[in-house]
């Protein structure tokens, strides 16, 4: 039977499992919510699911390494691999998680040059636009899809997630459209990312990796603050997984 | 021993409860850090020793030599002259601010965004626990940054033996002769603490021993040029950080020693990692004791320190004082002139760093930097955007990290650093 590879990314809010076949062509992905107990949620993704060996990235990937004898490699380099298995060129990435954000630049043969990461606060991650979808009534998946229907933009000006909560809070109790916030909350998003995206990879597409990357609004938004064409995958929120399945195919893990 | 030592340190007035539980601490942390580690030259054994019995027999030794006459001064920067001290019968040991002691107390005293280092040197005094500041007979204070030249005017409250040296910022003839005055100032300070007038005999022995001191280092630090390094950078760096606290040539002895184990090391071969580990040059904050947070997080995640650009590492150790002063001014002035070189980040414009930032990378064929900065550390993290910079362009990959002595980031931290040995491994 043909060698398949499997690569785990455990993040602070979902876990994915992508498995490659020996050309790396995706055979299976799926996803579950982290909870509270992330290597029972990882065990029980990975319950069936056969493969040859596996790799583990993302901020859980120490206990993974532990629980399960699996090597593991940096969520920047499995982004990078993602991102590359999407977009062949890739030399931009950005990545938005739960917990932190980063932006990777690569040279032209999909090595890592530079990457820099914002991982001290919620400020320009997903966390932040979760708590500001909640404060405002919009499901998530929806947020972004919202945040275009409005005409103008109601600027935030706090960076803090708390801070920015009490100031969402305090327009909703003006009256303020609560989708022009929306719009405003995006664009604080946006301009912390693109503020970090032009310092550590300052040139060519940027290929928007993790979960948020589905969100059209950012998309939308970072692509006309940066006059760079801001592509994506559907399959975006996996990439971290798929880098780490594609690297322990490659055997290049360490 | 230890009923001996807890009289003592009672004596000195320390806290024995909260120090206890610091040494329980550092204990854990040496256990963990230092004595995992596999390959280490036996020589090492003389800093385990050291560092065992680091508020113990070492404070023990100071008293004796004040019984014997002797006084001591307490130092908080690499600009404070040790060869002065010696030639005027003090002896000069580097004050505890490598760990968060007594945080709540100090931010009494000092706003929160102050760095680490000056937050744990207010943390040692108020919490009682630092036997070297306490058994100082002066402790200096020096004008550096903003940080510390502040805060001694509050740690001047604390203690009544704080004396404050004024520092340039510019290497200019005016700060060169500011410098200059300061030295003499400070020689009449200690000569009038300890009642020994400096001679031409006494401050040629003390720059002799202050310059051997300094060639131990430097031989140590020439041997980790070697590719398996024959050394790790934790160990590397304890002995940097014990050079500011025991008996000069008995710490040069033993420097020594290490040196003549690594050649053989070298010789075979044999290092503490394999050959072709990824190469790291530490550059920015000095990394006072017991601070050995990033050293473990690197060594820990796939690649060896090969150099430190630090005031704890060469940048406090390089250069000698020329030895070849025939009075105590010619002596004096050769001072002036070895001091005047360090180029620690609070004199402008400051390119003679980055200038050895460069050149330390290419002599010790590090892969790439990592630029290390205590939070709200101005000087150096104002340095650290053009260092990168300034790297990049040479094609040395450079990772500015920006932390304090808490281990809350220890897991972000590890992440960047792994990713970036993932990066110079290509």
């Amino acid at each position: 039977m043909e060698r398949r590879f499997a690569g785990i990314d455990i993040g602070s809010r979902t876990i994915e499992l992508v498995v490659v076949d020996g050309k790396g062509r995706v055979v299976k992905s799926l996803k579950a919510d982290t909870g509270f107990d992330p290597m029972a949620e990882a065990r029980r993704l990975m319950d069936g699911v056969g493969y040859d060996g596996i790799m583990a990235t993302g901020y859980g990937r120490n206990l993974f390494e532990i629980a399960f004898e699996a090597p593991t490699v940096t969520e920047i380099k499995a982004h990078a691999r993602g991102a590359r298995a999407f977009f062949a060129q890739a030399t931009s990435v950005l990545d938005i998680g739960g917990q932190d954000s980063k932006a990777i630049a690569l040279f032209a043969n999909g090595k890592v040059k530079k990457f820099e990461m914002n991982d001290r606060c919620a400020a320009g991650t997903g966390k932040f636009l979760e708590i500001m979808a909640r404060t405002l009534g919009f499901d998530i998946e929806a947020f972004g899809d919202e945040a275009l229907r409005a005409e103008k933009e109601t600027a935030i000006s706090s960076m803090c997630t708390v801070f920015a909560e009490s100031e969402v809070t305090s327009l909703i109790a003006k009256g303020q459209d609560r989708r022009e916030i929306a719009l405003g909350v995006h664009a604080s998003v946006m301009r912390r990312v693109a503020a970090m995206l032009q310092r550590a990879a300052p040139e060519g597409d940027v290929v928007f990796t993790g979960g948020v990357a589905n969100n059209g609004c950012l998309r939308s938004l970072l692509a006309q603050k940066l006059g760079r064409k801001v592509r994506h995958s559907p399959q975006a929120q996996f990439a971290g997984a798929l880098g780490a399945a594609l690297i322990a195919m490659e055997g290049k893990g360490r | 021993m230890s009923d001996a030592y807890r009289s003592m340190w009672k004596e000195l007035g320390l806290d024995l409860e909260a120090h206890d539980m610091l040494l329980g601490v550092l204990g854990n942390a040496y256990q963990e850090i230092y004595l995992s580690q596999k390959e280490r030259p036996e020589g090492m054994g003389y800093f385990d020793f050291v560092m065992s019995e680091v508020h113990g027999l070492r404070i023990k030794e100071l008293l004796d030599e004040k019984a014997a006459g002797r006084k001591i001064v307490g130092s908080y920067c690499v600009f404070v002259p040790e060869e002065i001290a010696l030639a005027a019968n003090a002896t000069l040991v580097g004050l505890c601010s490598g760990a968060d002691f007594a945080t709540e107390e100090v931010e009494k005293l000092l706003p929160r965004n102050t760095c680490a280092l000056i937050k744990s040197a207010f943390g040692f005094k108020l919490g009682k626990v630092c036997p070297y500041l306490e058994s100082a007979d002066m402790i200096v204070g020096e004008n550096t940054c903003d940080g510390k030249k502040k805060a001694y005017e509050s740690l001047g409250h604390l203690v009544d033996n704080l004396y404050v040296m004024d520092l340039p910022q510019v290497k200019s003839e005016n700060g060169r002769a500011l410098l200059r005055a300061e030295y003499f100032r400070f020689k009449a300070a200690v000569e009038k603490l300890t009642g020994s007038v400096i001679t031409t005999e006494s401050l040629k022995a003390a720059i002799q021993t202050v310059n051997a001191k300094r060639k131990a280092i430097h031989r140590l630090s020439a041997l980790r040029e070697a590719d398996p390094a024959p050394i790790s950078g934790l160990d590397a760096l304890l002995a940097n950080q014990v050079f500011f606290y025991d008996n000069p040539a008995r710490f040069t002895a033993s420097v020594n020693k290490i040196c003549d184990e690594l050649e053989k090391r070298i010789e075979a071969r044999q290092g503490v990692f394999p050959a072709k580990t990824p190469r790291i040059l530490i550059s920015g904050c000095p990394q006072a004791v017991p601070n050995w947070k990033l050293p473990f997080i690197v060594e820990g995640s796939g690649a060896v320190i090969v150099g430190e650009e630090s005031c704890v590492g060469e940048r406090g150790t390089r250069n000698l004082t020329s030895e070849s002063g025939q009075t105590v001014d010619e002596m004096m002035a050769a001072i002036v002139d070895r001091y005047f070189q360090v180029d620690c980040a609070i004199f402008t414009p400051n390119a003679e760093r980055l200038a050895h930032i460069e050149e330390m990378a290419a002599a010790y064929r590090a892969d790439g930097v990592i630029h290390y900065g205590l939070q709200f550390c101005q000087p150096y993290l104002m340095e650290a955007i053009p260092v990168e910079k300034a790297l990049e362009k040479k094609n040395i990959p450079c990772l500015r990290i920006e932390t304090d002595y808490s281990m809350e980031d220890a897991g972000q931290l590890k992440t960047r650093i792994e990713a970036f040995v993932e990066q110079l491994k290509g």
